[in-house]
């Protein structure tokens, strides 16, 4: 019966474990918005996300190449 | 309006309104105006098409108040704006967090979190759907801060930018530290229960005396997170409370808590028995998920906002010429800024040029716009609406009249939030009585057996701990705070509640609260005009874009189509033209009959005249339209409450507010914000409890003041003033029913204790004798408060909606 120290021991640590793990989560804020994360894991993503390099010849009135042009509203 | 689609409907495939003459055809698709066009151009060629595919009709339709112009955002140049919003930058890649209100889909949140493929500046977009907020970090070198609104504004998502922009509260980093507490007490509790076990079931008598010695010490240690870390809230609030020299809730708490470890500790120690750790550990844990309960919070809203939430940040000044923006905290005195369509006056000026019609309902109350001349002097907070005028500013924004409410004392003063509650009473009276108790028979037990004596004295304490008692409080109150926010009223915290329950006067404001937010309501007194007349009329004053034409305007339904042959309009008197050869003018009576005629109705601005072909026809009378049913939510209030009325607006309604609330009330008219302030010290002077009804910034000093400060709001994303509650303007006709809900929360309340006071009898029926076991304690712990819960969840769930259905 004397294993039972160990056994208490262990999964004390386990726990403990556990208690961390816990801890962490909350750390890193995964209790901070407790709602968006639901839609957000329904969304396909097809590309991920890089910072870009920095541009070299690239002028500030190019910053949009992507906006097609569009009349002044 | 939304109109469910199908195939044939005609809708604007961007944004779902239906489509009247304007309809714009683009890619096979129906649009209702450019801007919905122009934003889906720019979806699909960023193959951001899945846009559309999550949800049907995403967008929003452009509101004129957030018209863009192409220097609309060219103040965020300014590199002093700039470090106000930016939270983090190392000189190339920053943060910042905008506040996005018209998130309000998946498509939303899914358009912005892919904002990068649009423009490869945006590194990382992360949206808080609560909060409709989005922590976005970009690169400055790839996309300035200016480009970046202008490319959110594009899209069809414009930051709110107002001059307290840089304040967004985040209140997350606070929310941390309760579930770290929480996680640490229960992780104690469960694990503490599990080794008490074999105390319970009496195995010690078989086990080796060397396992019930590890038990106790383990118990030990795990006792120790709880008491030093977890239920440290409680020992600084009751210490605190006790260096005033209240009792508050927290004390007997304290003093159970501290007893139970002395004794448990003791026990653990001298070998004498296993102390009461689980019982401690699971107090801890319930009173901290009572205080949780007890702090709801929502993520939209903000009962804590002044003038710097309503105002915007820059304003376009004209030096020399030119027009350049500035943000609005450095307005100077002399500098001479251009105020747009519905934009607001940051500052009290003098008008210079334009026709200036100023929307003050929001700021001082009156209701229908106000006109100004050159020279005038335009007081800071309306708004203007109509085309752009020009101001010289004489005061500086902190300085002018409106914001100078905010240096009142009322503001800076805590307002005593120690006011004390049922529960605060009811805890005080009980500490002496549980102390009396167990000095009592700690005393009766001297006599014989010493031991027996300091079993019962601290066996007392700790059965008694009020642990039913604390809770009690927390989750009726916190339920029905909750329940309250089903029906779109929201109040800032439980003791509101309380405090409702013994209110006994009641304080409306009139122009936005009594009355709807922008709905005039028109009759015509006169001749019955024919078709043509009428819609030459709705052709003249389609012209002017006075508030009170576009009135008329909407009046009118549309049928004939004539031709405008002349237009004049005469700001300040009225507007006049020849349609169909017929000369129309509308106006003030002076400028309708051109200076011939018999004074018979007082001059109120309320009144527009028509006369045709030089005769007078009629009149349009202007009046503010009620909130539905408000004479039956009156005769249910006076049954309990002194009601009051105080308007920022002139007393042209009187007769029918005297109709309304009847003879006994006490009406004021023409109140300035300081005026409304003074009366409610006044009313409290006499020992009244207030409970003020406001919703403009004119209301703040007031709502500040009254021992409850309710603001109704018709867009709860929009700014409302300080307050203690938020009532969304729908849920108006339920504010009886709201105060009889606090009336009847009190009451389960005190039912709620007298439930909790059995339980203390039961446990001290065993602690006097000193025959309580730690399995006697751990039982009737959680028992007593899962008994106590479900029977407060249940009674406010009933009570609530019993009350709101009748």
């Amino acid at each position: 019966m004397s294993v039972l120290f160990i056994l208490v021991g262990a999964s004390v640590l386990v726990a403990v474990g556990f208690l961390i793990a816990f801890i962490t989560s909350v750390r890193n804020g995964q209790y901070d918005d407790q709602y968006t994360p639901s839609v957000r894991i329904l969304f396909d993503e097809s590309e991920t996300y890089s910072i870009p390099q920095k541009a070299e010849n690239k002028p500030e009135g190019e910053a949009n190449p992507q906006t097609p042009k569009t009349t002044n509203n | 309006m939304k109109v469910p689609v199908n195939t044939t409907a005609a809708i604007c495939y961007h944004c779902g309104e239906s489509l009247n003459t304007d309809t714009i055809i683009h890619d096979e698709k129906t649009f209702c105006c450019e801007g919905c066009k122009s934003v889906y151009e720019i979806l699909i060629y960023n193959h951001l098409q899945q846009y559309y595919n999550l949800n049907q009709t995403p967008g929003l339709k452009e509101q004129e108040s957030t018209l863009q112009y192409e220097e609309k955002y060219a103040w965020l140049d300014d590199e002093q704006l700039r470090q106000e919003l930016i939270q983090f930058s190392d000189g190339n890649i920053s943060t910042i967090t905008f506040k996005i209100p018209s998130i309000h889909c998946s498509s939303c949140i899914w358009l912005l979190e892919n904002l990068w493929k649009i423009n490869p500046g945006v590194v990382r977009v992360q949206v808080n759907f609560l909060r409709r907020t989005v922590h976005i970090t970009f690169d400055e070198n790839t996309i300035s801060l200016r480009k970046l609104v202008e490319l959110l504004a594009a899209i069809g998502y414009p930051p709110e930018l107002k001059m307290a922009a840089s304040i967004i509260d985040e209140p997350s980093k606070l929310q941390r530290h309760w579930y770290y507490r929480l996680g640490i007490a229960f992780f104690c509790f469960g694990n503490i229960m599990l080794l008490s076990f074999p105390e319970y079931f009496g195995i010690d008598v078989l086990a080796e005396s060397n396992y019930r010695y590890f038990f106790g010490y383990l118990n030990f240690l795990l006792s120790l997170p709880v008491l030093l870390y977890s239920a440290s809230v409680f020992f600084r609030s009751a210490w605190v409370g006790l260096r005033h020299g209240l009792i508050n809730m927290d004390v007997p708490i304290v003093l159970g808590i501290i007893v139970m470890f002395m004794r448990s500790s003791w026990e653990i120690f001298s070998h004498s028995g296993s102390g009461y750790m689980d019982t401690l550990a699971s107090l801890v844990f319930l009173m901290l998920i009572g205080r949780m309960f007890q702090n709801k919070t929502y993520d939209r809203l903000s009962f804590d906002r002044d003038y710097k939430s309503y105002f915007p940040m820059a304003i376009t000044v004209l030096r020399k010429e030119k027009e350049t923006t500035i943000p609005v905290a450095n307005i100077q005195q002399g500098d001479r800024i251009l105020i747009r369509n519905e934009e607001i006056i940051p500052a009290d000026g003098i008008l210079m040029q334009g026709t200036a019609n100023i929307d003050y309902s929001f700021v001082t109350g009156e209701s229908i716009p106000i006109e100004k001349v050159n020279g005038e002097i335009i007081y800071a907070g309306g708004r203007q609406k109509g085309n752009a005028i020009e101001l010289e500013i004489i005061r500086e924004v902190s300085q002018s009249y409106l914001t100078q409410l905010w240096n009142d004392a009322v503001f800076h003063k805590q307002r005593d939030e120690n006011v004390t509650s049922l529960a605060g009473k009811v805890s005080k009276v009980f500490t002496f009585i549980i102390l009396a108790i167990a000095v009592g028979s700690a005393l009766y037990w001297l006599k014989g057996n010493s031991e027996r004596a300091l079993n019962a004295f601290t066996a007392v304490l700790i059965i008694t701990c009020p642990c039913a008692l604390a809770i009690s409080s927390p989750f009726t109150l916190g339920n029905i705070l909750r329940l309250l926010g089903k029906y779109k009223i929201y109040l800032k915290n439980s003791s509101i509640l309380e405090t409702m329950a013994t209110a006994d006067t009641i304080i409306f404001d009139k122009t936005g609260t009594i009355t709807q937010n922008g709905a005039i309501d028109i009759k015509w007194e006169g001749d019955r005009l024919n078709d043509v007349e009428l819609a030459a009329i709705r052709l003249l004053v389609k012209q002017s874009s006075h508030p009170l034409s576009r009135r008329i305007y909407s009046s009118i339904p549309n049928k004939d189509s004539l031709i405008l042959e002349i237009f004049e309009e005469y700001p300040g008197k009225g507007i006049k033209g020849t349609i169909n050869s017929l000369e129309i003018s509308i106006g003030s009576q002076d400028f309708v009959s051109g200076g011939n005629y018999e004074k018979n109705n007082p001059v109120q601005s309320t009144i527009a005249y028509v006369s045709i072909n030089g005769i007078i026809r009629g009149y349009y009378s202007f009046q503010n339209e009620y909130r539905l049913r408000l004479k039956e939510i009156i005769k249910k209030l006076q049954r309990r409450f002194r009601l009051g009325l105080l308007s920022g607006d002139n007393n042209t309604e009187e007769p029918f507010l005297i109709e309304l609330f009847g003879s006994n009330t006490e009406l004021k008219f023409n109140q300035t914000p300081l005026s409304k302030l003074e009366h409610i010290v006044k009313l409290q002077s006499l020992k009244r409890k207030v409970i003020m009804i406001g919703d403009g910034l004119n209301d703040a000093g007031a709502l500040k003041k009254s021992n409850v400060g309710l603001s109704i709001s018709d867009n709860i994303n929009n700014f409302s003033p300080a307050c203690d509650g938020i009532i969304d303007a729908t849920a108006f006709d339920k504010i009886p029913a709201l105060f009889q809900i606090a009336r009847s929360g009190r009451k389960i309340l005190v039912y709620s204790f007298i439930l909790s006071f059995i339980y203390n009898i039961v446990g001290l029926w065993f602690a006097v004798q000193g025959t309580l076991s730690p399995l006697i304690a751990a039982i009737l712990m959680p028992i007593s408060s899962i008994t106590i819960i479900l029977f407060t969840t249940i009674a406010t769930r009933i009570a609530v909606a019993k009350i709101m259905q009748s």
